[in-house]
This record gives structure tokens, sequence and C-alpha cells, in this order.
């Protein structure tokens, strides 16, 4: 089945993030695509690959990259609230005059329209949030 | 359509509002602080304990454990699943409801 994945909150903050990876990676274990992980309003925050958690801790931006890497999973990240938030890819960056861009592996900008799409493609949408 | 409720109800009203606004065939899981809801002597269980009669509940066992809920004292009726069990209650539901 298609399962399609909204994050709202940014990691470390509240257990959002941690459940909606943990969701994916049994989805996936259980043979299910996901079919999109759409991070919206603070959910951008897990797309910042200048995080340096503990090393005791889990590293919850690295974990996503791993899943996109290893289950090629979409990771889209919205563009007008990465925006807000300063986070950009290489081309976001340049279009606005910055001299840094810090989008994690894996990850890319697009808008809600994506958000749209996945959730008439997917059999499911699942939400997660504070 | 499947209920996911993520804070205690001693927190938020919104498992009351999850459990009224859901329908016979619905389910209710309760994950992150909403497990809270599944234990002890309070009024959450004893409205939990009602809602049993024609709706299923389920409490995320990791979250129970990761906020040392007795195990033990989860009335029956509440199943207890993993993160797999939630998987296969999304696809068991046409549609999820996440009352954030």
């Amino acid at each position: 089945m298609k399962i399609a994945i909204m994050v709202n909150t940014g990691p470390y903050t509240h257990q959002a993030s941690d459940t909606a990876y943990l969701f994916a990676s049994a989805a996936l274990r259980k043979g299910h695509e996901i079919y999109r992980v759409f991070f919206y309003h603070d959910g951008v925050n897990n797309g910042t690959r200048l995080t340096v958690p503990p090393q005791d801790d889990r590293h919850v931006v690295n974990r996503w990259s791993e899943l996109a890497d290893q289950h090629g999973v979409d990771l889209v990240v919205c563009v007008a609230a990465a925006q807000r938030r300063g986070i950009m890819d290489a081309d976001e960056a340049k279009r606005h005059g910055n001299n840094a861009d810090n989008l994690a592996s894996g990850f890319r900008i697009s808008g809600l329209g994506q958000l749209v799409e996945a959730a008439v493609q997917a059999d499911r949408l699942v939400s997660f949030g504070d | 359509m499947l209920h996911i409720v993520n804070k205690s109800p001693f927190e938020k009203n919104s498992l009351e509002t999850a459990v009224r606004l859901s329908q016979p065939d619905s389910a209710i899981l309760l994950i992150e602080d909403a497990v809270y809801a599944a234990s002890g002597d309070t009024s959450a269980v004893t409205m939990l304990k009602d809602v049993l009669r024609d709706r299923q509940v389920f409490a995320l066992g990791p979250d129970l454990q990761a906020r040392g809920v007795d195990v033990e004292k989860v009335p029956d009726g509440i199943e207890i699943i993993d993160y797999e069990g939630f998987v296969d209650l999304v696809v068991a539901h046409e549609s999820t409801q996440s009352w954030l």
C-alpha cells in the first residue's frame, strides 16, 4: 500500500518527528511504499544538514536521509515554511543572495501542491505533529 | 476511520473530542502522551471503558514503556500494539484523523 506522511513539528522539540520516522520504518519493513514525507511548518527543521546532536543521541536528520538513500523515499520540504526558517538548497540560497545552503541529503524543496498530490496518489495520509 | 490521539487527556481534551466524534466502526489509537489515558483509575479510563463497548481502542506499547506506564494497569480491551501494529491499523482503515 502507498502511504504518505506529513510532519508538522521540528526535531528535538516534540516526539512527532521520531514517531513519524519509526512509523515510516515499520511500514517499509512490512513491504509498504512510503509515497512521500511532506515536512510542513516547523517540520521543515527536519531537513537541515547542520544539526549536530550529541553522539549518544539519535540523529533525526540523518535518519531521514538514510531512509531516502536506502528506500528512495521522497522527502519534500515546504518552500514557504523553509524560507521563513532559513532552510534552503543551493538554488534557493542563490536566488535569495545567501552565501550558504543547508538542505540535508535526500530532501528536496517544493510547494504545497506536493502534499495535495501525495494525498491524492497515496492510499493513506498520516499526519504527525504537536 | 482511525482516530490518532497524541495528547494526554489531563492536558488537552482532544481524546474526548475524538471519542465524541468517532463512529461505532472507528478505532482510537493512543500514541505519545495520550497513552496516559490508558492506565490507572482515572476519568479517562472510565471514558475509554465505555468506548470499548462498540469501538476498538489501541495504545502504542513503546510510548507506554517510555513513560513508565504500568502495562498491567491497562484495562482489558485496550490492545497494546507496536509500530508494525500501528501500520496495520492505518492500512485497515480507509482514512486517518490525527487529533493534533
